[in-house]
């Protein structure tokens, strides 16, 4: 069953299917079987899972930001997306263990994508852990418009990296970052960011991580004078419904006209410019806020 | 579906079907357009709007429990104005039987937010929200005590058109039948049960409330069960009062079980935060399973279970 209008935008609705779960790291890539997700798919949007099979008592969705997509093979359209098992995250605990061939309903694309330049600037590529996933369709997209791509990936140790190898397969300039040391250079991406926008004279930097790390990357875009686009989605902010019903997952952003609303991170999002993000306030609602 | 005609007749109006949305669970009506078609809906239940923008709750709003969300989301809206100008013409222009859910803090409120709701195009009724706006959704002075809250219904009803439906929903956890009463007896045209319980949940972490607005309204399948029985007392009560039956609907036999108990209408809220497009595929199960009982009309159903069981056959 696939919903949504006939024109390739928009979100549809369809019976999915887990085609496998791979082990990678830390981490587990999950593939499924979308129908109708793959056409509409642009870097930056997410896909809302119904997870738990059918005699799940769970209510809401889970959301994760698609990693990649194929339109076409063996099995019709398939949208991978990469997760990150823990003890309080029950929705990635089922989807990790579930048997290949478990159905279930899937939402999207959902969301608002990674903008890309008009001109071929250079972009640094900045993504944690899991949370890098979706960065590497859009340096795709990026390299097409000849926009010079570096990445810059982090994780708490080797495990925790995600694409390191495909990364530098595919693009320019790519450094490594464990805060143990394991692999690459011993600290954080925002401890690396700064020289690396120096170095590259980065116009444009896209980040996926933790709020706190997502933060930083916008902190160090401004000082530099570049623009940057953060992913919130598949971080730490909760999207209980993933399309805008549930109002469930507001964030303070600061509007053109400088007024602070609590706006969904599903909706307006979850890309946001880093200098519109209150970091400082998420979690809270600012005083000011409307 | 052959002759199956799911036309509700609901306080004055005519609905398409008798399932409608439930306030604060459908967004603007924007959210869902990609998933069904608004206009077979029995209504869409806007979020509560309230005189002045709210920026609505800290983080978190919802969280997963068992079989339900608890949730406090703060009643987050744009306000009137707000609402009038953005969200109100979007659902008019296509023609979407849209039912306002209002809140307010006093009864002067009240009555500006039913005037100006009230005259606006579009308005297909208003609803009061009862349970508003204090931050958790729980009882304010006006939603605990029937008597606060049917002077809030009585208002309302006073400043909005006679042609518009007031529907009245108190806050949950109060209690049924009084409120009922006082509510229909002060110009409610139809009340809206069930929606909910009063609930809470802990943080493992921090063992402190785990909302961040701290209590909140569990709702979601879990709730059924009490939205039935609380239906279905008011019913037992008060059989003249049109009933709207809210809390955990989401298959085409919950919406029979409501009409049973005695709702005309029901409204499905959380179902939605699962499944965008669950309201179609209720309305398909619902003309399914009146087809199989050889049954014309939902209300052929409303407050059939009150009756003795059927006998098998006749007695030859």
């Amino acid at each position: 069953m696939t919903t949504g209008a006939t024109a390739l935008t928009g979100p549809v609705q369809t019976t999915g299917e887990l085609l496998g779960v791979k082990r990678v790291g830390a981490h587990h890539h999950v593939t499924l079987v979308a129908p109708g997700v793959a056409e509409r798919f642009r870097p930056g949007t997410f896909v809302a899972l119904r997870v738990g099979g059918p005699l799940s008592e769970r209510v809401t969705r889970a959301s994760y930001p698609i990693h990649r997509v194929r339109a076409t093979g063996a099995y019709g359209g398939t949208v991978e997306v990469v997760l990150t098992v823990t003890e309080a995250d029950a929705a990635a605990r089922w989807l990790a263990a579930a048997p290949a061939g478990s159905a279930l309903d899937v939402v999207g694309p959902l969301g608002r994508p990674y903008a890309l330049p008009k001109e071929p600037v250079t972009c640094v590529l900045v993504g944690e852990g899991a949370a890098s996933a979706p960065l590497f369709s859009l340096a795709e997209r990026l390299r097409e418009r000849g926009c010079p791509v570096h990445m810059l990936l982090g994780g708490r140790t080797e495990a925790h990296l995600f694409g390191a190898l495909e990364a530098r397969r595919a693009t320019r300039g790519v450094t490594v970052a464990t805060e143990d040391g394991s692999v690459g250079i011993a600290g954080s991406v925002a401890d690396l960011l700064p020289d690396l926008l120096a170095r590259t004279g980065a116009d444009v930097v896209y980040a996926g991580g933790s709020t706190a790390t997502l933060h930083a990357v916008a902190a160090a875009a401004e000082q530099h004078g570049a623009w940057s686009q953060a992913m919130l989605c598949g971080g730490d902010v909760a999207m209980p419904c993933g399309t805008g019903l549930c109002h469930g997952c507001a964030v303070p952003v600061v509007g053109e006209d400088g007024v602070t609303r609590m706006v969904r991170a599903c909706t307006e999002g979850p890309v946001f410019r880093g200098d519109r993000v209150r970091w400082g306030d998420l979690g809270r609602v600012p005083e000011d806020a409307r | 579906m052959s002759d199956v005609d799911l036309t509700t007749a609901l306080a004055g109006l005519t609905l398409a079907s008798p399932v409608m949305t439930a306030a604060g669970c459908g967004g603007t009506g924007r959210e869902l357009e990609p998933f069904l078609d608004l206009t077979a809906l029995g209504g869409f239940t806007t979020r509560t709007i309230t005189l002045d923008p709210r920026p609505g709750a800290p983080a978190p709003r919802v969280i997963d429990t068992p079989g339900s969300v608890l949730a406090n989301t703060g009643l987050q809206n744009p306000g009137l104005q707000g609402f009038l100008a953005t969200e109100l013409p979007w659902l008019a222009q296509r023609r979407v039987v849209t039912v306002v859910s209002i809140s307010a803090g006093t009864l002067g409120e009240y009555g500006e937010l039913a005037r100006r709701v009230g005259s606006s195009p579009g308005v297909a009724a208003v609803e009061v929200n009862l349970g508003g706006p204090s931050h958790d959704g729980a009882a304010t002075a006006f939603g605990a005590d029937p008597y606060q809250a049917g002077k809030v219904v009585h208002v309302v009803r006073r400043d909005v058109p006679r042609g518009v439906p007031v529907l009245a929903k108190p806050a949950p956890g109060a209690p049924a039948v009084d409120m009922a009463r006082a509510l229909a007896g002060n110009g409610a045209d139809a009340v809206v049960l069930g929606a909910g319980c009063p609930g809470l949940a802990f943080d493992p972490d921090t063992l402190r409330p785990a909302l961040g607005g701290g209590t909140g309204v569990t709702s979601g399948p879990a709730v059924l069960g009490q939205a039935l029985r609380t239906v279905w007392e008011v019913h037992a009560a008060l059989p003249e009062i049109p009933l709207v039956g809210a809390g955990g609907v989401r298959s085409g036999f919950d919406v029979v079980q409501m009409l049973l108990a005695g709702a005309t209408a029901v409204q499905v809220g959380t179902a939605l935060l699962g499944d965008p497009s669950a309201v179609r595929r209720i309305t398909a199960e619902l003309c399914a399973e009146l087809e199989c009982r050889d049954l014309a009309s939902p209300a052929d159903l409303i407050g059939l279970g009150h009756l003795p069981p059927a006998t098998e056959r006749d007695p030859a």
